[in-house]
């Protein structure tokens, strides 16, 4: 009887603790893609702009038969994969030194290195990227700068998202036992084979979680390409463009659902690497 | 004298429809676009004491309270006389503008003849009653009652001045000076890269008046009434001239930056832009082409949700004050709406430079307007592209 009494309560408490979050989980972000995906089939009428509730494909069939809607998506795909590539080559060896080669010391200095540049303001990154890159701006006198446009973009994104994957693929390396080091290497492999052959398959589950944030915040930024993108445009700035200037919303919602279902995609891919695990 | 023969025909057209419009359901028929009819709306009926704050939707450099030039002030006087806090948002588009309106969270906005009307139909903003403006009487004729604010002869606010697009371009590198839109279409420009152009889907209007200057076979009016034909000719010029393009802008910061680093050397730009290049230092001209061009003659409205209504209206009457009204015409660079303004400024020339009173001038510049599906040039035989269309080929523009 106690017992029961006990389990009914605790159950309570759970159910208590849990309603909040799940709520929220529920509420926030479920049901605001559930509205989202749902406002697709909407249309507004052209002249006041006022939405009108019937459901219709037409949205839809426009993104699918518009050849400039395909290029878009294709762009943005190729930005995000770029950003992730060139973010895995630059945090790869970065925190490898910071894990296995630094004295503790310089590790925790290297660490909030890292960190601080997440503490200044996204935009104020962004803007002092396109003084960098101006026409006789700091680069062009010393290197030359691509000017504004594709790879503008994709040179600032990967500023920008750098220390996402540098973390997830140093706590990686964090748990990688010396002792494996050293026994490749008693075995005799050289240091390329024993990175190839012990580290990077152990790596791949944090690569991937670090992916998953470079990729996406990629894919929907919108910000950093209105700002030093010249005239590039990425499903971010048609989704703004189709809110802000348009005003139509069912259009930028159903533009939406494109990084969603790319997303998805991903994220199943990723889920069977067991990468979310590490997250 | 065409802009006043126009506005005759658009009030044709708009009778006509409101004779053949279709019912809306209310038993009313409307006077708008397709028998839409404007949302009963009831003008304020006396103004009262202010409510302490104003929020205010306004092109750059329309509300200055010091804070970019400590000279360039009409604003800091307003508040302490009057206890209005003024909080402005600056729009780059019109588009913005009619989303920014509908979210309630402004009190007053300077629509452009491409935002007025929208704004209208769509029961954003009310009727103003102009008795209660007491600057209203000193407005130009010319601007009062016309087809973008007022329905049915009722106004829905009151005229803030009206200028053109102009183009600019860097006197250091662009030479010969250029005279005509030509220099931003020219698909072997030397410039090629460091041109640059306005981002919004009203920007195809600026390829179909240089279309109907320079293609007259395609017969067009009117840039905002354009058929498929004349449509497709528009963006297939403008999908050329994206190869040209370095950027597009909205942000006026973006554009001052770009022309002062010489990304940008060639473009269509505001007389206000053009000055605060060249107050930065930067090498710039804007002229007003051979073609003439588009422009916009803005409309200070008020919404229909507005929470502070005693305090819009006081900000609508003391933004066409004689000494405010001066002071955003030659600080914007554009010609004044109220008479007594041209007394004001400080260059006593302003008013002929800007062509105030000049309505020869103002038929050379197509105001902004929305593109309605039924032709706005008055022609019943063909549909025209609507400002859906517009937004759709913009993207596709762009590529």
């Amino acid at each position: 009887m106690d017992d029961d009494q006990g389990i009914g309560r605790r159950r309570w408490q759970l159910a208590a603790l849990l309603s909040a979050p799940l709520l929220w989980l529920g509420v926030a972000y479920l049901g605001a893609l559930a509205v989202l995906f749902l406002s697709a089939f909407w249309t507004v009428n052209g002249f006041t702009g006022e939405v009108v509730r019937e459901f219709s494909l037409q949205n839809f069939r426009t993104i699918v038969t518009e050849e400039v809607y395909r290029n878009v998506t294709l762009r943005s795909l190729g930005v995000a994969v770029a950003v992730t590539l060139i973010c895995v080559a630059l945090a790869l060896p970065m925190a490898y030194y910071m894990a296995k080669v630094a004295s503790p010391r310089a590790r925790h200095w290297l660490v909030i290195a890292i960190l601080t540049p997440l503490w200044a303001s996204y935009l104020v990154k962004a803007y002092a990227w396109r003084v960098l890159l101006a026409n006789d701006g700091p680069l062009d006198s010393v290197v030359g700068t691509p000017g504004y446009g594709l790879i503008a973009v994709i040179i600032v994104l990967t500023y920008l998202w750098l220390p996402y994957m540098i973390l997830p693929i140093y706590a990686g390396l964090e748990r990688l036992p010396d002792s494996l080091l050293e026994a490749s290497a008693d075995l005799g492999g050289r240091a390329g084979q024993t990175f190839r052959g012990v580290v990077l398959p152990i790596l791949v589950p944090s690569i991937f979680a670090g992916s998953i944030f470079t990729f996406s915040l990629s894919l929907g930024d919108y910000i950093t390409v209105q700002i030093v993108g010249g005239k590039t445009q990425m499903i971010g700035n048609l989704v703004y463009a189709n809110v802000g200037a348009a005003n139509n919303l069912p259009f930028a919602a159903a533009i939406a659902t494109i990084p969603v279902i790319i997303m998805v995609v991903y994220l199943t891919a990723v889920r069977r690497s067991g990468a979310l695990e590490e997250l | 004298m065409r802009h006043r023969a126009l506005t005759a025909v658009l009030a044709a057209g708009v009778l006509a429809l409101a004779g053949c419009g279709g019912d809306d359901g209310g038993g009313d028929s409307g006077s708008g676009p397709g028998g839409m009819s404007v949302p009963k709306i009831d003008k304020l009926a006396a103004v009262g004491a202010g409510e302490g704050t104003v929020n205010v939707i306004a092109w750059a450099g329309y509300v200055e309270d010091g804070s970019t030039d400590p000279k360039v002030d009409w604003v800091s006087d307003f508040e302490k006389e009057t206890g209005c806090q003024v909080n402005t948002k600056v729009a780059g588009t019109s588009d913005e503008m009619v989303a920014l309106m509908k979210t309630g969270e402004y009190d007053v906005v300077s629509a452009s003849g491409d935002a007025s009307l929208r704004l209208i139909y769509g029961g954003d903003v009310a009727p103003v009653n102009t008795d209660l403006i007491a600057n209203y009487q000193d407005v130009f004729e010319g601007l009062k009652n016309k087809q973008w604010n007022s329905v049915d002869g009722a106004a829905y606010g009151v005229p803030h001045g009206r200028g053109a697009n102009l183009l600019m371009y860097r006197t250091d590198t662009v030479k010969p000076a250029p005279t005509s839109w030509s220099a931003v279409f020219d698909p072997n420009s030397p410039y090629k890269g460091k041109i640059t152009a306005y981002d919004s889907p009203i920007y195809i209007a600026d390829a179909a008046l240089y279309l109907m200057k320079t293609k007259p076979d395609l017969d067009i009016k009117n840039p905002y009434a354009l058929d498929d034909t004349q449509f497709k000719a528009a963006t297939d010029l403008l999908t050329e001239q994206n190869e040209l393009i370095g950027e597009y802008w909205s942000d006026y910061t973006k554009e001052v930056q770009a022309f002062k680093s010489g990304d940008s050397v060639l473009g269509t730009t505001w007389q206000v832009i053009a000055n605060l290049a060249a107050a930065d230092k930067a090498p710039v001209e804007a002229i007003l082409p051979t073609e003439g061009a588009t422009g916009w003659s803005d409309t200070w409205m008020i919404s229909s949700k507005a929470k502070h209504p005693n305090c819009g209206y006081l900000w609508m009457n003391h933004i066409i004050s004689p000494k405010a009204n001066a002071g955003v015409a030659e600080w914007f660079g554009e010609a004044p709406s109220n008479k007594l303004s041209c007394a004001q400024t400080a260059d006593k020339e302003h008013c002929q430079t800007f062509h105030a009173e000049d309505e020869a001038y103002f038929d050379q510049v197509w105001y902004w307007t929305t593109p309605l599906a039924q032709c706005v040039d008055g022609r019943t035989d063909v549909t025209c592209k609507d400002y859906a269309a517009w937004t759709q080929a913009w993207t596709t523009i762009k590529g």
